[in-house]
């Protein structure tokens, strides 16, 4: 496999890039794919992390395609005020199930379970996690707990919204919440694991030179997600918990009637909750710094404090949740500091917004298809975060709270940001995971499809929000009308864009270009190995002598053409592969 | 399709304007910086794609950490402003002006009803003067739900077991949604009302015209008696085993096990439901509880009776 491809090009671009297209259905390399057996129980009892990542990256696929069903069909209901498709109940229903099986069973597993998983041990020059055991057990637990809780979505319906407020959730409500509740409880148990796994591999088993200070971005993120995983989702346990102990023995804990208290478990939620949306989006902030400083040919712009702005965001992310509370009834004076913290949380998100942008800052820069989901990812980002600011503000959040511009902020967030991340990872990584090159062409045109389609989704739904349209209703007063209009058309047009991948990466799998060990020039000790990885990642534990993002000297940019990539001057030397 | 395409909601209370001015100043503060952001990556992304003739080679010293400390000084402060500001011009709306006109709202599913002072009832409906500050104390009979005026730019959470408040001064005749913002279930999209705000003049003849038996105080007066409590707390002499609840409103009370307590319309709620709750000091706890005998309407007209009481009254009248 060559190693001195032209810097900078696209995998389809690149003469060198390209390998002899195999016969199809051709056996690959020996590669962790075909090593170590090709039997269901071979992938079923593995405890190589690679192979547990591949496991992750179907369960969720299939949860983000039933949660993004639920999505299209509640886009579709809200075409007409009074609604097309379904009754009230089935409604909120459906909305219950979106929520529930996007936020735990999708967003939050989504990069830490699958590229986390399979890229940590790479990027660190690790065998495997430090407990390849329990990396399997977590998967087992988390497929164990999601199922319940789809059983309980699909069979009986829950109908209380995924934030499960008492005392409708425990008193009120005769939907199959118990079951509901006992599934996102064991599945809380499997990020509490993956978390431990990741923490203990980061500090464990780095190899010889790679330094807290080498590590690549993408493992800071992971290690900081992991922190906010281990120490918030206990909460969420205790809980949910209360929950069932409320509703299946009528201890009386919420239900004010007998001396409990409601908003007791909107602060346990929350805990748990605000600190979930840092799970969410720091593996993706992790991403998009690798994918920007490969697409500038840029070492990235102030490395110590991206890693400060993230331990920043993770340790303040824990003081903020009465954000969500302002109109509860809780005191004016405590909301002037969670008002004041959550102003506070926002500068190391606004700071890693300007170092990608200094990033490109006298780059080389190509736009392949992951540097376009990065770029996406930092419009996105940056109007999800402004709006969080203006939510961060009292007075404004007295009139939108739980208007339709919250279900906006949030899903620029959380699905603007995020999920663009994941897909630009998923990009960016593909030919190491699979050995094979995707489809650029497809691929960019997705990338612009899903920027466009969110927008019209989601951009409508703040201007309705501000204007009063309440979130989580099954029909809506008349004047709403044309913004659900757009917004459910840009729905459809994001539903084929999310599909898109779906046909591409499979095509990619049979038939795309074998993809060479390093097809984008990048740093890092994941480019090192072939691709796909074998199962014992490196024949030969690497030594790390340089710091990560070595496109160029430092403070010198790199000239066109000179030696900007790896094996060469001023580039970073690593112990090659065999 | 009606009315084609509202851009911005009305504005009819002194403190939506407040709130509609802080949006825009943060509405500009974000175009800027989306702007700049922008701008930023569309001039880098072309002028240094790669190949171009930009010069590139030496970074000048300004790529620094100084540099990096500068931006994150300045954006910490410029959010620190954007805190004093929106933080100070909504300290003055924290708590009603001492003169308003207190209105009552029970929350149920999925209906709202509201008890006017004056003993006027209303369902899903709210009459109000303009000019007036009306405080809403606000309780729900179920689950959670929230009092949501756009045209106010007002929401309050209304919670089962306790009292929340909020309060607006109307300045604009008309008739604006009313919504429930807190998911209630099955209907919650059906929980919709309406504010019908008045001239004063308009809303003394609404009132008047409105059937009203008694004035709300007055109604709690014929529960009180009808529900026997003056039997204990009316009782004078060396056994009475109950307090006399006149001028007690307001008051700092001891309880039983030690704490001192507000007695305000949280405290006389519970003190009725879950007695046991907040058992006063030197009293025996006998009281039963009336969460059966007595509906949260019913609640409201027995607490503003309680607090019309003159102090050493006791409970006769």
């Amino acid at each position: 496999m060559s190693l001195t491809t032209t810097p900078g090009e696209f995998p389809t671009a690149d003469p060198d890039a390209k390998g002899a297209r195999p016969a199809d259905g051709a056996p690959m390399q020996q590669s962790f794919w075909t090593d170590g057996g090709q039997t269901v129980w071979s992938w079923l009892g593995t405890v190589d992390h690679k192979r547990i990542a591949i496991l992750y990256a179907i369960s969720i696929t299939a949860f983000f395609f039933l949660g993004g069903a639920a999505a299209a069909l509640i886009r579709i209901h809200l075409f007409t005020p009074h609604g097309l498709l379904f009754s009230r109940d089935t409604y909120n229903k459906l909305f219950t199930l979106h929520g529930v099986i996007m936020v735990w069973f999708f967003l939050v597993p989504s990069i830490p379970s699958t590229l986390g998983n399979f890229l940590l041990p790479l990027m660190i020059g690790a065998r495997d996690m430090a407990f390849p055991k329990i990396n399997l057990l977590s998967w087992y637990v988390f497929v164990g707990g999601a199922l319940l809780t789809v059983i309980a979505l699909l069979a009986g319906g829950v109908d209380t919204g995924w934030t499960f407020y008492p005392p409708f959730s425990t008193i009120y409500s005769n939907s199959a919440v118990t079951l509901a509740a006992v599934g996102v409880f064991v599945v809380g148990f499997s990020s509490i694991l993956t978390g431990i796994n990741f923490i203990a591999t980061i500090h464990l088993l780095r190899a010889p030179g790679m330094k807290w200070f080498r590590l690549p971005l993408f493992v800071w993120a992971m290690y900081a997600t992991s922190m906010v995983m281990i120490l918030a989702t206990p909460v969420l346990s205790t809980s949910l918990l209360l929950i069932i102990a409320e509703r299946l023995f009528g201890m009386p804990i919420f239900d004010a009637r007998i001396g409990g208290d409601p908003l007791l478990f909107q602060h346990l939620f929350w805990f748990y909750s605000h600190p979930a949306v840092y799970i969410m989006i720091l593996p993706a902030m992790g991403v998009i710094s690798e994918i920007v400083t490969v697409a500038a040919r840029r070492k990235v712009f102030g490395y110590a404090f991206m890693v400060y702005a993230m331990i920043a965001i993770a340790v303040v992310g824990f003081m903020v949740w009465g954000h969500h509370m302002f109109v509860s009834g809780m005191s004016p004076y405590a909301a002037l500091v969670f008002s004041f913290l959550s102003f506070v949380v926002a500068v190391p998100s606004a700071i890693k917004v300007f170092n990608w942008t200094a990033t490109l800052y006298r780059g080389q820069i190509t736009f392949a298809a992951p540097m376009m989901y990065a770029l996406g990812f930092l419009g996105l980002f940056t109007i999800g975060g402004l709006t969080g600011l203006m939510l961060a503000s009292v007075p404004i959040d007295v009139h939108v709270t739980d208007t339709y511009f919250v279900v906006a902020h949030f899903h620029y967030i959380m699905v603007g940001a995020s999920v663009s991340a994941f897909f630009g990872g998923l990009h960016y990584w593909w030919p190491k995971i699979t050995g094979r090159l995707y489809p650029e062409g497809w691929a960019r045109f997705a990338a612009i499809l899903m920027f466009f389609g969110f927008n019209f989704t989601f951009f409508p739904q703040f201007i309705m929000g501000y204007l009063g349209m309440p979130r989580r209703y099954a029909e809506y007063p008349a004047e709403f009308q044309l913004y659900h209009v757009m917004s459910s058309t840009g729905a459809m047009v994001l539903a084929v864009a999310y599909l898109l991948p779906l046909f591409y990466f499979a095509y990619s799998l049979r038939f795309g270009e074998v993809a060479p060990a390093n097809p984008w020039n990048a740093t890092g000790l994941e480019w090192t190995v072939p691709s796909p990885p074998p199962k014992h990642n490196f024949d030969q534990i690497p030594h790390v002598e340089n710091d990560p993002y070595e496109y160029h000297a430092q403070g010198h940019a790199p000239e066109h053409g000179k030696s900007i990539h790896r094996g060469q001057g001023d580039g970073p030397v690593r112990t090659p592969p065999t | 399709m009606r009315g084609g395409l509202p851009i911005f909601p009305v504005e009819a209370d002194a403190r939506s304007v407040v709130t509609d001015h802080l949006f825009f100043g943060l509405l500009g503060l974000s175009v800027a910086i989306i702007l700049l952001v922008v701008s930023l990556v569309v001039v880098f992304s072309v002028r240094y794609r790669r190949g171009s003739s930009a010069k590139r080679g030496e970074l000048p010293e300004i790529v620094s950490k100084e540099f990096e400390i500068g931006w994150t000084v300045a954006t910490f402060f410029l959010f620190l402003f954007v805190f004093w500001w929106v933080s100070s011009s909504q300290l003055s709306g924290f708590k009603a002006p001492a003169n308003a006109l207190e209105i009552h709202v029970v929350a149920k599913q999925w209906m709202w009803k509201t008890q006017h002072p004056s003993g006027v009832r209303e369902i899903n409906a709210l009459h109000a003067p303009t000019g007036v500050p009306v405080r809403l104390v606000m309780t729900s009979q179920d689950v959670i739900h929230s009092f949501y005026v756009p045209a106010f730019r007002m929401k309050q959470d209304v919670l089962p077991g306790r009292y929340t408040e909020t309060w607006f001064k109307a300045n604009r005749p008309g008739t604006y949604p009313l919504y429930c913002a807190e998911y209630c279930g099955t209907d919650h999209s059906q929980m919709l009302g309406e504010v019908v705000v008045m001239r004063p003049a308009d809303y003394g003849r609404w009132t008047a015209v409105q059937p009203q038996p008694n004035d709300l105080a007055g109604q709690g007066g014929v529960l009180y008696r009808s529900l026997g409590c003056g039997s204990c707390h009316d009782a004078a002499g060396p056994n009475h085993n109950a307090p006399s609840l006149g001028g007690l409103y307001g008051q700092q009370v001891m309880l039983s096990d030690g704490r001192r307590a507000l007695v305000d319309e949280t405290f006389l709620h519970q003190a009725i439901v879950q007695p046991d709750r907040n058992a006063v000091a030197g009293y025996p706890a006998t009281m039963p509880s009336y969460a059966k005998a007595i509906d949260e309407e019913g609640l409201n007209a027995l607490i503003a009776y309680l607090k019309s009481l003159p102090a050493h009254a006791g409970g006769r009248s």
